[in-house]
């Protein structure tokens, strides 16, 4: 006989301000087969646990129900709870009746009348759970971080550096991502490539870290601890293991106009090239999209002027297959497209900002380029139209963030921190202009952010003006910024007029174009800007809804260098406790073939997504074959059910969803 | 189910993908959006594991509507259980529809992990438009027959 315990928690006033627990525990007592049935403000709380666990020995429980939160907030703590009591934790399950009930609806009548039939489908379902036992899976103990930004390279050396193996892979030629790019860091000022690229260096050469660069994750498939992924290496054109990184090649190449990426367009680059002077690897990539000799079969130059004839025009994108047991994803961000929108998103651009047609308003990474001592004006702050250094500067924050009827409505949160560094450096090399910056609220949240944007008001003298600007217009060689100065009130409404030589616009962080693609071969989710989901905002940041795979960096959310990294070791020190040991407890969730039923169609196995079906010979006792059945490799099942709901003889069924459990929930509906 | 037209909350069962469309109203909850108590959930690994007999039982048992919902086209955590699940389900309403089920009855949709707010409109829409519907009784009356 049943005997069932029921647990209805309040999650405080979670649940409690909607649904009458008390109620839905006196319903649920009444319930055939449940013995116990109680409620409680807090059920995960320790006393809560204490409570289920003391009814499972006192009163012999043979099954519980905590309704509460999702499953997938609080299963595995109940199932742990009434392991530690004695009862198989597949003997417990979850009434979600915050997630799918509380939380969406108002009338408390209603909500505790779905509450007790939600309670009741998983009572009747729990009666006819049996005790399953975790499979042991062995752990694959090599990591594939994905991106290698800062919090790439972070990820990959943290783990590394645990003793364990790391494939770093990375679409651009180099290492280094968008910190490269950055002039001097805030709070401190400290040159970004100066704290990076000593960290690029030790990742291509740790023993421990393979670095794919020019490449991109081609499929995934597998699961926690046996990933297997395939890796397409892009034709590079040049054979890095001859290339002595000697840059003969780009001296040479006639094709000198194409602009640069890492220098957001600012500067020009060869078609044979290598994105910056401190790449990592120092081996050039040719674009075949620029270059002469793939436009139209002349040129060649290159080829001939290497020393070590490293140069192949004939190279193909080949594949490699890397067999990882965890994957980090640190893919970063990019910046808003302020001159054509986010078409994609069905955001227009900036119109009202030119649409990128005056040459002088530019975005924060084209001004950290301006500014950095590697970058096309050798650090010398120049206007891109004329090459003069601007007397006046206009810097505009959120353009494209917290802007509901432009853009999107989340703070890209480092903006306000890059703009008062770009007021000071400016400051720094044009001692007589002036940085105006138009802000809708100063957010220096963080160590030491609010006194760096204090001494660029106060000793770098950034003139800072509340509001926003309506319009840029050409009028002579200067632009035109008309905006409203909110903090100024009598006649005009505030209106402010600067006659400006340089616009800088703080754009937004967005995910990098290809995101949701990139989470659709990882089976991870985003939310709807494209950041990629954690598994809980709070409790569980660096972790993803699919076991094995974590987050580091701005691919999740808008964040800084010293989040990025942190996030970065957090994944790392998840990845390593994942290493710890040998073999991987995971769910017994699999099917099983009644094969005293099984007529050997093998539709099953058409199905299986993870060939885990297998072909089993029955024979007599004189070994004359009888029969061909199937089989499951307990050790392949996923446990996803499509063979079961195939199979024409009823003959396969899946443990914890069975048919006969499925049928008892609906049910349990009546 | 015996209410009047007029204040009739009919009874709606999904069965949803604990990956993409539970997480997804889970989601909803999470970020408070309300919707019409109803609708009844029942979590499946995958919409793959949908056997046509659920959704029978679901009207034997009184539904006004059932809905199958998962992941996106190739989005489904076990690759393919999506698409099984898309062509059972054609194939089914049909043959629901030929035994005189109105087809209005048997609904389907992708929501993911993401689409709280699509999770909250879908239930909006299909509880008005069952609600239109009427109560479903031909099932009864197969049933008592």
């Amino acid at each position: 006989m049943a005997r069932i315990g029921v647990f209805v928690c309040w999650c405080g006033e979670n649940i409690g301000r909607t649904v009458d627990c008390p109620k839905v525990a006196a319903e649920a007592a009444e319930f055939p087969g449940v013995v116990h049935s109680v409620d409680y403000k807090y059920m995960c709380s320790d006393p809560g646990q204490g409570l289920v666990k003391e009814a499972i020995r006192e009163k012999k429980l043979t099954g519980v129900v905590v309704a509460a939160c999702s499953p997938r907030m609080h299963e595995s703590t109940f199932r742990r709870a009434c392991a530690e009591a004695g009862l198989n934790p597949f003997l417990c399950e979850m009434a979600n009746i915050r997630e799918h009930c509380s939380w969406v609806h108002e009338d408390r009548g209603e909500a505790t009348a779905k509450a007790v039939q939600l309670v009741r489908v998983m009572v009747e379902k729990v009666k006819r759970n049996e005790a399953l036992f975790p499979i042991k899976v062995p752990v694959t103990k090599r990591a594939l971080v994905i991106g290698g930004g800062i919090a790439g390279i972070q990820a990959a050396l943290d783990i590394a550096n645990g003793g364990k193996k790391v494939v770093l892979v990375e679409k651009e030629p180099s290492i280094g991502g968008h910190m490269a790019q950055l002039s001097e860091t805030f709070p401190t000022l400290d040159c970004s490539q100066c704290i990076l690229t000593p960290r690029m260096v030790e990742a291509a050469t740790h023993p421990n870290i393979t670095l794919h660069t020019y490449a991109e994750v081609e499929s995934v498939s597998g699961f926690i601890g046996n990933f297997d992924v395939k890796i397409r290496l892009k034709a590079r054109s040049v054979d890095i293991k001859k290339c002595t990184g000697c840059g003969l090649c780009a001296q040479k190449c006639p094709q000198k106009k194409i602009p640069s990426e890492f220098d957001e367009g600012l500067g020009m680059r060869t078609a044979i090239y290598t994105p910056f002077a401190q790449a990592v690897p120092n081996k050039p990539v040719i674009d075949r999209a620029h270059c002469t000799k793939f436009l139209n079969g002349k040129c060649g130059i290159c080829q001939k002027i290497c020393p070590v004839g490293a140069v192949d025009y004939t190279q193909e994108d080949t594949f490699i297959e890397e067999k990882v047991g965890a994957i980090v994803v640190a893919t970063g961000y990019r910046l808003y497209d302020f001159r054509n929108g986010e078409k994609d998103y069905g955001i227009e651009g900036y119109g009202e900002y030119g649409y990128g047609q005056y040459k002088d308003v530019i975005d924060g990474l084209q001004f950290e380029r301006l500014a950095s001592a590697s970058g096309p004006t050798g650090g010398e702050i120049l206007r891109p139209s004329d090459g003069k250094p601007p007397e006046k500067v206009v810097f505009i924050k959120c353009v494209g963030s917290r802007d509901c009827a432009k853009g999107l409505s989340y703070c890209s949160k480092i903006c306000c921190m890059y703009i008062a560094k770009h007021a000071m450096l400016y400051k720094h090399k044009v001692h007589h202009g002036t940085a105006y910056v138009f802000y809708m609220d100063i957010r220096a949240g963080g160590k030491s952010y609010d006194e760096f944007v204090r001494r660029a008001i106060e000793e770098d003298g950034a003139v800072y003006i509340r509001g926003r600007v309506s319009r840029i217009y050409k009028r002579g060689g200067k632009l035109v910024v008309v905006g409203a100065d909110t903090l100024l009130g009598g006649t005009g409404g505030g209106r402010v007029e600067i006659e400006a030589d340089l616009v800088v616009l703080a754009t937004a962080m967005r995910p990098q174009y290809g995101i949701e693609a990139l989470a659709q071969k990882l089976s991870i989710s985003y939310d709807e800007y494209g950041f990629l989901s954690e598994a809980h905002p709070k409790l569980r940041p660096v972790e993803t809804n699919t076991a094995g795979i974590f987050l580091a960096g701005a691919c999740q959310g808008a964040k800084d260098i010293p989040e990025a990294v942190g996030q970065a070791s957090g994944a790392a020190a998840k990845v390593l406790g994942l290493f710890s040991g040998d073999e991987l407890e995971r769910e017994p969730i699999v099917a099983h073939v009644n094969q005293s039923q099984c007529v050997g169609c093998f539709y099953c196995e058409q199905v299986c997504p993870y060939h885990a079906i297998e072909r089993e010979e029955k024979r007599d006792k004189a070994g004359n074959l009888i029969a061909r059945v199937a089989k499951v490799n307990a050790g392949l099942c996923q446990g996803c059910g499509a063979c079961v709901a195939t199979c024409r003889s009823n003959s396969i069924d899946l443990d914890g969803f069975s048919a006969e459990q499925v049928f008892s929930q609906i049910g349990g509906l009546k | 189910m015996a209410a009047t037209t007029a204040e009739f909350e009919p009874k709606i069962i999904a069965f949803v993908c604990n990956w993409c469309t539970y997480a997804g109203a889970d989601l909803a909850g999470t970020s408070r959006l309300k919707y019409p108590a109803n609708i009844r959930a029942i979590r499946l690994t995958c919409t793959g594991r949908i056997e046509p007999m659920f959704l029978l039982k679901a009207f034997q048992e009184g539904a006004d509507a059932v809905l199958v919902s998962g992941c996106h086209p190739g989005d489904c955590h076990y690759t393919s259980g999506n698409y099984h699940a898309r062509r059972r389900w054609t194939i089914f309403r049909k043959l629901l529809e030929f035994s005189g089920i109105d087809p209005r009855r048997v609904l389907f949709s992708w929501v993911s992990a993401a689409e709280g707010r699509k999770w909250s409109e879908l239930i909006d829409e299909i509880t008005a438009q069952v609600r239109e519907l009427g109560p479903f009784t031909s099932f009864e009356r197969i049933v008592k027959a």
